[in-house]
This record gives C-alpha cells, sequence and structure tokens, in this order.
C-alpha cells in the first residue's frame, strides 16, 4: 500500500502478552466470550442473563441459575432431594467420579426439581446441569424426573424440563437407557390427564435425552446456537468421511427442520412461557 | 459359507485334525478309531467349556454372527400369511425396518423389527440394520394400526443402533425414537419385543417398550454399543472388549437387573448352529407370552406396562 511507503516513526514500544496469558481473564471478575472474544464484565454478564450483549452467545447456566432468572423469586421449593446414585454394574472409578463432581458443583445429582411459579402461574421445572458428568441420565436422573412428572398431575400443573445432556449416562449401562422409557411413559400420562408439557432444549442437548423427553414437549423450545442432535458430530463425520457444516445440529438447523417449535433469546423466553402458560391457565375454552 | 468366531479357533482345529484322522483311516485302511473317538470326546469337553462359560465379548461376536437368523426369518418362521407393509406415509421407505401383518398361533397380529441383510450388498440394502427416523415412523404407523384393529404386538429387535448420519440427523432421528417411547407407553394392545441379537441403544428401544421382554440367550442389550461406549469412556474403541465385559449387556445380566422377562436359550453354540431350532423355540415362547397378556383387558395394559418400567433404575434414598 502507498502508507507503507512512508512509514511513521513509532513513539512507543509496542508489548505481546505472552501467549498463555493472553486468554486468561481474572476468575470472577470478566468473563471472555467464546464467540466473539469480547471481554465482558461479570455484572454486565449477569445483567445480560449470562448472554454476550454483542454477538448474543449464549453462556451455559448452571441448575441453580436457571431456576433463578426463569421462577418468581423465592417460589421455588425443591423435590427429593433424598435420592443418592449408587452403583449398579460396580462400575470402575464411578463413586470416585461421583464424589468429585458433587464436590465441585455442589448438586449431588445432574438435576433439579421442584415446584415454583413463573409470571404468578404455578408450574413443576426439573432442570438439567451440564457440569454434572455432562448432564448426562443415569438412574437417579431419571426417578428424579419421573417423580417431577408425578407431583405435576398430583398438583394439576403444567410441567417445564430445561434439558442440557451428553445423553444417557454410560457408567450405568442398561439402567441409564430404561430412564428413556420411564420419564416418557410419565409424561405419556401427563399428556393423557391433558397437562402442558414445555421442553426447552439447552446447549447442547444429544443422545438418549435427545430421543427422549426432550423431544416430546407439546413446545419444544431452544436458545440461540445450541447444539442438539441424537449422534455426535464426532460420531458422524467418521461415518461418512466429510466435515459437517458449523450450522448442523444448531437450534436454527433443528428449527428449520421441523423439530422445535421456536428459538428464543434468553431475555425473552421468561416473558415466552408466561404467555404459553397464560394461554393454557384455564385448561381449554370448550 | 460357515464363518468361524476367534475363541472357536482350538475346537476347529481339534475338528479338522479328527476329520483328517478319519480320512486317513479311509484312505490307507489304517484303524484309528479308538484316537478318533478319543478326539472326539475332547472335541465334545472342550466345545462344552468354550458354549457354556462365553464371555460377555464372545457372546457380542456370536450376537453378530452373519449366519444370525435375522427378523424376516423369525416372521416367515413363526407366522403365516404374512403380509409386509412398506413406508411411513412421509418420506421414504426404510429397509433397516421391516413390518405388516401376520397370522401367529392362529390370530392375527402385527409384527415389527429391524432388519440386517445378508451378505454385503443385501446388508448395504438394509444400512446393515440401522434405522433411519423414516423406519421409526414406519413401525410407529403400523403400531398405531394395530391398536386401531386391536391386535397384538410382536417386536424383533436386532441393531447396533439407530444410525448415525447427516440425514437421520435432518430428519429428526431422536424426535422419532421419542415419539416411539411415548407411544408405546400407552398402546392399548398387548406388545411383545423380542431381542434376537444386538440390543444397541435408543435405536433398539425405539422399538422395544413392551408388556414382555424376551432375550436370546447370546443377544446383548445395553445404553450403547461397547466399541463405542469405549471411545467416549476411554477415547478407544478397540477396547470394546472392556467395555463388554464391564457394562452388563448380556441376557443374564439384563435377566438379573429385572430389565427383561425371560432369556430364550439358544441351540448349543449359538443360533446360527441351528436356525430351525431357535425359530421354533421363538416361537413357542412368543405364544406363552401372548397368551398370558391376553388374558387382560387391553385397557389394562398400559397400567401394567407403566409399573413395569417405573420400577427401574437402581438408587438408594435416605430417610432422615
Amino acid at each position: 500500500m502507498l502508507k507503507d511507503l512512508f512509514p511513521k516513526k513509532k513513539r512507543y514500544a509496542t508489548i505481546t502478552p505472552h501467549p498463555s496469558s493472553r486468554d486468561k481473564v481474572p476468575e470472577g471478575l470478566m468473563n471472555k466470550c467464546k464467540r466473539c472474544g469480547e471481554i465482558l464484565l461479570s455484572k454486565e454478564l449477569e445483567k445480560h442473563l449470562k448472554t454476550c450483549p454483542h454477538c448474543a452467545y449464549h453462556f451455559t447456566m448452571t441448575a441453580e441459575e436457571r431456576i433463578q432468572v426463569t421462577l418468581d423469586e423465592g417460589s421455588f421449593q425443591a423435590f427429593n432431594d433424598r435420592i443418592r446414585t449408587e452403583n449398579p454394574l460396580e462400575f470402575p472409578g464411578y463413586l470416585e467420579k461421583l464424589e468429585k463432581v458433587q464436590e465441585s458443583t455442589g448438586m449431588k445429582e445432574g438435576v433439579l426439581t421442584g415446584s415454583g411459579t413463573i409470571a404468578g402461574y404455578p408450574v413443576v421445572v426439573a432442570v438439567m446441569d451440564a457440569n454434572f458428568i455432562m448432564g448426562s441420565m443415569g438412574s437417579v436422573v431419571g426417578e428424579k424426573l419421573t417423580r417431577a412428572v408425578e407431583q405435576a398431575m398430583e398438583l394439576n400443573c403444567p410441567m417445564i424440563i430445561f434439558s442440557v445432556s451428553g445423553g444417557a449416562r454410560m457408567q450405568e449401562g442398561v439402567f441409564s437407557l430404561m430412564q428413556m422409557a420411564k420419564v416418557s411413559a410419565a409424561l405419556a400420562r401427563l399428556a393423557e390427564k391433558r397437562l402442558l408439557y414445555i421442553s426447552v432444549l439447552t446447549n447442547p442437548t444429544t443422545g438418549g435425552v435427545t430421543a427422549s423427553f426432550a423431544m416430546q414437549g407439546d413446545l419444544n423450545l431452544s436458545e440461540p446456537g445450541a447444539i442438539i442432535g441424537f449422534a455426535g458430530r464426532r460420531v458422524i463425520e467418521p461415518m461418512i468421511r466429510q466435515k459437517l457444516p458449523d450450522e448442523f445440529q444448531t437450534a436454527e438447523f433443528v428449527l428449520e427442520h421441523g423439530m422445535l417449535d421456536q428459538v428464543v433469546h434468553r431475555k425473552d423466553l421468561k416473558p415466552l412461557l408466561a404467555t404459553v402458560l397464560s394461554l393454557h391457565a384455564q385448561g381449554g375454552s370448550l | 459359507m460357515a464363518v468361524d468366531l476367534p475363541f472357536e479357533k482350538p475346537l476347529i482345529e481339534l475338528r479338522d485334525k479328527i476329520e483328517e484322522l478319519k480320512k486317513f483311516t479311509e484312505e490307507k485302511g489304517i484303524d484309528m478309531s479308538t484316537e478318533v473317538a478319543t478326539l472326539e470326546n475332547k472335541a465334545q469337553l472342550l466345545a462344552e467349556t468354550i458354549y457354556k462359560e462365553l464371555t460377555p465379548w464372545q457372546k457380542v461376536q456370536i450376537a453378530r454372527h452373519p449366519d444370525r437368523p435375522t427378523t424376516l426369518d423369525y416372521i416367515l418362521g413363526i407366522s403365516d400369511d404374512f403380509v409386509e407393509m412398506h413406508g411411513d406415509r412421509n418420506f421414504r421407505d426404510d429397509p433397516a425396518v421391516v413390518g405388516g401383518i401376520a397370522r401367529f398361533d392362529g390370530y392375527p397380529i402385527t409384527v415389527v423389527g429391524t432388519q440386517k441383510g445378508k451378505g454385503t450388498k443385501d446388508n448395504l440394502y438394509r444400512n446393515f440394520g440401522m434405522a433411519h427416523p423414516e423406519g421409526y415412523r414406519k413401525a410407529l404407523r403400523l403400531m398405531k394400526q394395530a391398536e386401531k384393529f386391536r391386535r397384538p404386538l410382536l417386536c424383533f429387535i436386532d441393531t447396533a443402533g439407530a444410525y448415525p448420519g447427516p440425514g437421520a440427523e435432518e430428519r429428526g432421528q431422536g424426535e422419532a425414537i421419542a415419539r416411539n417411547l411415548i407411544e408405546m407407553a400407552s398402546l392399548k394392545i398387548p406388545i411383545v419385543v423380542v431381542v434376537t441379537g444386538e440390543g444397541g441403544s435408543g435405536g433398539a428401544l425405539g422399538l422395544g417398550v413392551g408388556d414382555k421382554v424376551l432375550m436370546l440367550e447370546h443377544a446383548w442389550y445395553s445404553v450403547i454399543a461397547p466399541e463405542s461406549a469405549a471411545a467416549i469412556l476411554w477415547k478407544d474403541a478397540t477396547l470394546g472388549q472392556r467395555a463388554a465385559d464391564s457394562m452388563g449387556i448380556t441376557a443374564q445380566d439384563l435377566y438379573r437387573f429385572h430389565i427383561i422377562d425371560e432369556i430364550i436359550q439358544e441351540p448349543f453354540g449359538g443360533a446360527h448352529r441351528n436356525p430351525a431350532q431357535m425359530i421354533a423355540t421363538v416361537k413357542q415362547l412368543v405364544a406363552s407370552s401372548f397368551q398370558e397378556l391376553m388374558t387382560y383387558h387391553y385397557d389394562e395394559l398400559p397400567a401394567l406396562r407403566y409399573d413395569k418400567y417405573r420400577k427401574m433404575g437402581i438408587f438408594s434414598e435416605d430417610n432422615r
């Protein structure tokens, strides 16, 4: 370029940060957007419900955070906190792994269930947590979900499940697989009672969870960019010896292919849930 | 074409030796009958040790044996007047799932199942028994039809899993299986499921919610195929054997776990050694299962099915 012919004398020394320190942002105070790289103050991020104000990237929420931003303040009452995970296959290292995860997450298992209200409407909610062995579903997750659905029938109110999961939990083998049938059977009963079920699929929802309750909603909703699928990209790509496009299995892709009702920005999710709940509040107009 | 499995090698070698000796006797006129008898005795003992104490991984290999009877062999072998039905009425016909109506034990039934191929060409056509969403939707169409005409439903399962491909994802593999789970839970007809070979993951369960679940002696059924489990757990698909041995995937394990209701004994050495006998045994047990279920009114069955699945899962509860 022309301007390169007239070099400007540099008045300042340029300091290149050490590569290892470049990605590090002081913990707790600031976060870096995983998509656009923008540095975000934690307070700002929280104000935006953990979404990037610049590119709308949706950060993962813990189950507790999700309950906080979705339910009316102070309305959540947890269910079944006394169910404990066992190691039915005596799978080597499973209980040790569980202990570690329980310590790091402060949760006993991968899902929180309970009752509460959204804009005053009573609901039963179940929220999975991505940090708990990939949000995988073993016997306890399946049992807590089933009890939650049964509780919704008891209370005669709608059920909302926020899923985030790598699928069925390997370490419990066929017991995990059967949770898919168990939770589905409970949801079949809920449907017979003509009670509303809303499934919110959050990033990522895959495997046996997609192939059961996550896809069984009267409404299936998701958040922008969430990965939703049955088989993972890592399984499909070697099988077909091709690279899949970036948008493959995103919520937008799944919406386009007809498996979701809406992809909703997190800030719009609670108002949408409130509207849908209000439209079902009288139990039908006929 | 006989296909021998690696763990059968010592036995095959011994049998070859016996054949050689017999030939030698014939050709040279030297009497080796005592030697032959000793070796045959030894072969019999060896066969018993091998087949009576099969490891889970060896069972996986028997379950995948190319000569193992397929769903169509069972359907044609146990019923009359089979009328095959094709297509999901939405997208296409999936050859990895077969189904239709037939006469079984004197009464009409609906039958569906995953279908593996015989030989390479047929397997390519059948997609190795791995169904696409339209396969599950075809099966669901036939199940709803069974309910409409109030006839029992028989499902055969032999699949490594639902097909993991771009088309399957685009057309909602997860949704198709999920739909079958919720619909099968509430069908007001007796449902008998037979896991004949491989019971791989959601792809198997998508046809597998029933009132009676039977499983062949050497079949496997789990949350995932052993090789895939190894790939996920230890990032190494070659550790399939280790996964098979630690995941509790055999019929004997599942019976102990109360996940299945009955084990169907296979002919000595596996179903492929005597398909006719295998098919006859399956017929007998399916018949008695339906007889038992038909003592209930069809309206009662979903509630019983609910109780059956409601109990599945292992956990403990503190009662502080």
